[in-house]
């Protein structure tokens, strides 16, 4: 029982003091995990490289394969329920309670000012994220398109990432060969 | 019922988001403001950038925060949250239990190598999607607009530029 406190504590740490997405949960994990002796520094990163290419939210799958490595798949449950909520209870108090301020003529001024500013702060990391791809100005034409085509075209995000998934594994797999024998 | 739309399309976003949160946003903003109309664009820019200034990721604050307002119920905001979890909580248990090593696999490295610039695709998509009269209300916004991605750029931190923002829409509207 204690053991599962223990990891409950410090998930819903990770959970409550991070603020910002999941990328910022990142060295707080490493800390806390590789400190206690959870994990080797190398069993996290190779970790981390895994969560990488998975669906979903990045610092609760962390936790469940924290969890899961401890203690199953009871601690697995531990970890992703320690993680989710802090956030939980905080943007559900929000929730509740945003509604009755909507109204209110000042929080409608200083939302006319927050909205252009968060369409800023998601543009930055797609500047960011294909520099740190070092991807060509060539390379960017395909994503450049698939962006066209859910803006304007109202194309599901989902097929999308379909198409990304085939599109590597063809490229990769077949397409390169035979365009090197060319 | 809305509670089995709401699960099936949030084990939706937990099944095909890749790439981080900001990447998540084209997919949320697909199904919940476009396809199904539950919130404005203006609401969900909102709940955005209240995600930003309260802890935990993204992903987890919109299925709690557009759960709730959807049935206005905290179940809409457990059934969401639980539902965006299940698809990669499945997915982490059976790589766990069978040992993949998926670092090494050719396959999934193949299929991340064209994944990963169309997360660059999906972050942008959700910025555009939001460039819209809704958001931009007038120049102002779009004043605003730049110096925050100035901001932003010279790595102002996210929480004190919502605030500056804040700040400026209350005194020039």
């Amino acid at each position: 029982m204690k053991k599962y406190l223990i990891l409950f504590y410090t998930f819903a740490k990770i959970g409550m003091f991070t603020i910002g997405g999941g990328y910022a949960m990142i060295p707080l994990i490493e800390r806390e995990i590789v400190r206690k002796k959870w994990l080797s520094k190398e069993d996290f990163m190779e970790m981390f490289a895994l969560t990488q290419s998975l669906p979903g939210i990045f610092a609760v799958n962390i936790s469940i394969f924290v969890g899961y490595k401890l203690l199953k798949v009871k601690g697995s449950i531990v970890c992703a329920l320690a993680t989710i909520l802090p956030s939980f209870v905080i943007i559900l108090l929000i929730a509740m309670f945003f509604d009755r301020f909507q109204d209110n003529e000042a929080v409608i001024r200083i939302f006319n000012g927050i909205r252009p500013a968060v369409v800023a702060l998601i543009l930055y990391p797609c500047i960011s994220a294909a520099r740190a791809l070092k991807l060509r100005y060539g390379q960017l034409i395909l994503p450049g398109i698939a962006a066209l085509l859910i803006w304007q075209g109202g194309v599901s995000p989902v097929y999308i990432v379909l198409a990304g998934i085939a599109g590597g594994i063809i490229y990769t797999l077949w397409l390169k060969d035979k365009l090197k024998k060319l | 019922m809305i509670y089995w739309q709401l699960i099936l399309v949030y084990l939706k976003i937990g099944t095909f988001s890749f790439g981080g949160g900001y990447a998540m946003l084209s997919l949320i903003q697909h199904e919940i403001v476009e396809k199904h109309a539950w919130l404005t664009t203006q609401q969900f820019t909102d709940i955005v950038a209240i995600s930003q200034m309260t802890p935990g990721p993204i992903g987890i604050n919109s299925a709690t925060y557009i759960g709730y307002s959807v049935t206005g119920s905290v179940w809409g905001s457990v059934a969401a949250t639980v539902a965006v979890c299940l698809p990669s909580f499945i997915l982490v248990l059976l790589i766990s239990y069978f040992f993949v090593k998926c670092k090494d696999n050719k396959y999934i490295r193949a299929a991340m190598s064209g994944l990963l610039p169309m997360s660059v695709a999906l972050i942008a998509s959700a910025a555009l999607l939001l460039m819209n009269k809704e958001n931009f209300i007038d120049y102002k916004s779009i004043l605003i607009f730049f110096a925050a991605f100035i901001a932003t750029w010279k790595k102002v931190h996210p929480i004190l530029l919502i605030l500056l923002a804040g700040l400026a829409g209350f005194l020039l509207y």
